[in-house]
This record gives structure tokens, C-alpha cells and sequence, in this order.
């Protein structure tokens, strides 16, 4: 379990969110509201597993950052498309292609950065294969064989 | 800087009031949810630009408040409106 | 200081003229599936920019952590949001216009 760890984040959160580190009635609250959120998610995961996701942070921090750049060029890329239209048009087109990552945790991060880079939006993940919408068909091949999806699968690999 | 920061607001409030005429004007309900989740979005933007223009960056709270709200809302409307379609699908059959 | 602010001022400009054109976009182009795409322009790239202008100003304080929570927060519910709004909008069975390149190879 690690719900004390969520706890200790919890905790944190809520110190820097209220600003208020003496008043005894406010910590009060604060550590009541903590053990209501812990309650709710010990019943939930009761219910879904999702497996322990801490062996991703090690690798985590260089996929944001490869992430964010990637964003910041798919931007560019949909300003193109709205500011010049007779030189960029946009040519819409839906696929489906299997996702290289195994674990649920890494096939739910794929399709959330496919959905964060404009672009491209995913429909539907269903038995390894994510359904895709893209303004421009190049950038669906992009996804297909380009790095995403190798590196999300890069991510969930375990560490020795 | 306040020229810049009310420069801000004011794209802030074109950028809503264009959200909004999508909004008005469809065609499909889903349109209209997108523009509304734009609008929220850019509403957390706007209170946290405008904290800064009148030197009140309390508005913050607010601003971090209403970007979950808009979240929650959003989701709980397309539950809604995909409940409704699987109704009528159902008595379409 | 001033450079600082002279930083701060171009991202807000430049946050101020994504938001507009993502709405334009929002505006403009043909079926919602479309749109998304547009929408998703202000909610990335656009709040990143009103949000490190901000942060920029506020320096090193709690203020510039809760900045951080916003666009940390707006960054991981738009996709979700968005994800939501695809899949709701698919399982309706409203179908996206897909465009296959002509024989010609220009639009007319």
C-alpha cells in the first residue's frame, strides 16, 4: 500500500494551498480533510487496481521534459493550420494502432499525451490499441512509429 | 507592467466571448461543452491575471478552486449527455 | 527588473495571441473533432505562457507554487477533460469528416 506516502503528499499540498502553518483549528481541519481523501482512495483501490506506479518517477522527469517540448512543436504546428489554411490545410484522419506499452499505467499515459499535444486526440483505448484523431495525417504516422510510443514503453520497463 | 497585464485581460475576455458565441451557436451538444470547458479554463486564467493587474494574488485560491470545479462539471455534464444518447438509442430499438 | 518584466510582458503577449488564435480556431474550422484540436492550443501552450509570465513576477513565494499548481492542474484534467469529450461524442455516433487527398493532389 502506499497510502502513507499519498498521505505525506497530501499533507504538503495542503500546507503550501492555506498558508495559515500555526492556527491550530485550520491544521485541524487540514489533517481531517487528509484522512477523508485517504478513506475515500483506500475504497477505491479496493475496487480497480492500478498497480504501484513509483517505478516510473525514475524515468518520469526526462519524459515531461521530452514531453513539453513535443507539446510546444505540436502547437506551432495547429497554429499553422489556423493562421495560413491555403498553405496548411487541414486533412483530418482516424486510425488505430497498438500501443507498445503493456501496463494499463503506461498505456493511460500514452493516450493522455497524445490527447495534451494538439493535434492529435485519442478516441478509445481498448485491448492495446488506442484509436486516434488527427488534424493532419502526418502527425498519426509520427505518433505510430515515432518516439512516444517508444519511450512510454521505455518508461514502465523495471529498473534492475 | 499593469499595461501589459490589462492588455492580457482584455484578450482574455475576447478569447471567452468567442467561446461563448461557439457556444451559442453549436451545432452539436458536444460543441457546446467544449466551448464551456474552454470558457473555464480560460475563466482561472483570467481571475489569476486579474489578481495580479488589482495586486491581490489572493484570487489564486479561487483561481485553483474553479479550475477543479470546471473539471467536475465538465465530466459530470458528458456523463449526463451520454447517458441521454444511450436512452434514446434504446428507444429508437 | 527589467529584464524580468520586459520577459513577463512578451509572455503575456504571447499567451494573449495564442488565446486568440486558438479561438479563432475554435471558430473557424469545420466539425467538432476539428475544434478540439483548436481548444487544446489555449489550454496547453497558452495557459503555460499566462502562468511562467506570472510566476516571473511573483519571484520565489508561495504565490508562484500555487501558479504552479494551476497550470499543473489545468495540464492534467485537459486531457482528460478532453479524452471525455471525444469518446462521449464518438460513442453518440457523431462521425469526424476525414479527408483523403484527391487524385489531383491540391484542394480546390
Amino acid at each position: 500500500m502506499h497510502l502513507p506516502l499519498l498521505g505525506v503528499g497530501l499533507l504538503v499540498f495542503w500546507l503550501l494551498l492555506s498558508g495559515y502553518w500555526t492556527n491550530p483549528l485550520l491544521l485541524t481541519l487540514g489533517l481531517l480533510s487528509i484522512a477523508l481523501t485517504l478513506w475515500i482512495v483506500a475504497r477505491i483501490s479496493r475496487q480497480y487496481r492500478f498497480g504501484s506506479p513509483w517505478y516510473l518517477c525514475r524515468r518520469l522527469p526526462s519524459y515531461l521534459a521530452w514531453l513539453l517540448l513535443e507539446v510546444y512543436k505540436a502547437n506551432i504546428s495547429v497554429l499553422k493550420n489556423i493562421w495560413f489554411p491555403r498553405r496548411h490545410p487541414i486533412a483530418p484522419a482516424v486510425r488505430r494502432f497498438p500501443i507498445r506499452a503493456k501496463s494499463r499505467i503506461g498505456q493511460t499515459i500514452f493516450a493522455n499525451s497524445i490527447t495534451l499535444t494538439p493535434g492529435t486526440v485519442s478516441f478509445d483505448v481498448a485491448e492495446g490499441e488506442v484509436t486516434v484523431h488527427a488534424v493532419e495525417e502526418g502527425a498519426i504516422a509520427e505518433l505510430m512509429d515515432g518516439d512516444m510510443n517508444d519511450r512510454v514503453a521505455a518508461l514502465e520497463e523495471a529498473p534492475q | 507592467m499593469t499595461a501589459m497585464l490589462a492588455v492580457a485581460t482584455i484578450a482574455l475576455l475576447a478569447v471567452m466571448l468567442m467561446a461563448l458565441i461557439r457556444a451559442l451557436s453549436g451545432p452539436t451538444v458536444f460543441d457546446r461543452i467544449l466551448a464551456v470547458n474552454m470558457f473555464g479554463t480560460k475563466t482561472v486564467l483570467l481571475i489569476a491575471v486579474y489578481g495580479f493587474l488589482t495586486g491581490r494574488p489572493d484570487f489564486l485560491d479561487l483561481s485553483i478552486f474553479y479550475a477543479l470545479i470546471n473539471f467536475i462539471g465538465v465530466i459530470a455534464v458528458l456523463k449526463f449527455v451520454e447517458r441521454v444518447g444511450e436512452n434514446d438509442e434504446a428507444e429508437k430499438s | 527588473m527589467l529584464v524580468i518584466d520586459i520577459v513577463s510582458g512578451l509572455l503575456l503577449l504571447a499567451g494573449s495571441i495564442l488565446g486568440l488564435s486558438g479561438a479563432w480556431g475554435l471558430l473557424k474550422f469545420p466539425d467538432f473533432y476539428a475544434r478540439v484540436h483548436a481548444a487544446s492550443i489555449t489550454d496547453t501552450l497558452c495557459a503555460a505562457c499566462f502562468v511562467a509570465a506570472l510566476m516571473l513576477q511573483a519571484s520565489f513565494s508561495l504565490v508562484a507554487v500555487k501558479l504552479l499548481m494551476v497550470l499543473l492542474l489545468l495540464w492534467l484534467t485537459s486531457p482528460t477533460s478532453g479524452h471525455a469529450l471525444v469518446k462521449a461524442a464518438h460513442r453518440s455516433g457523431l462521425r469526424a469528416v476525414t479527408w483523403t487527398p484527391p487524385a489531383d493532389g491540391g484542394r480546390s
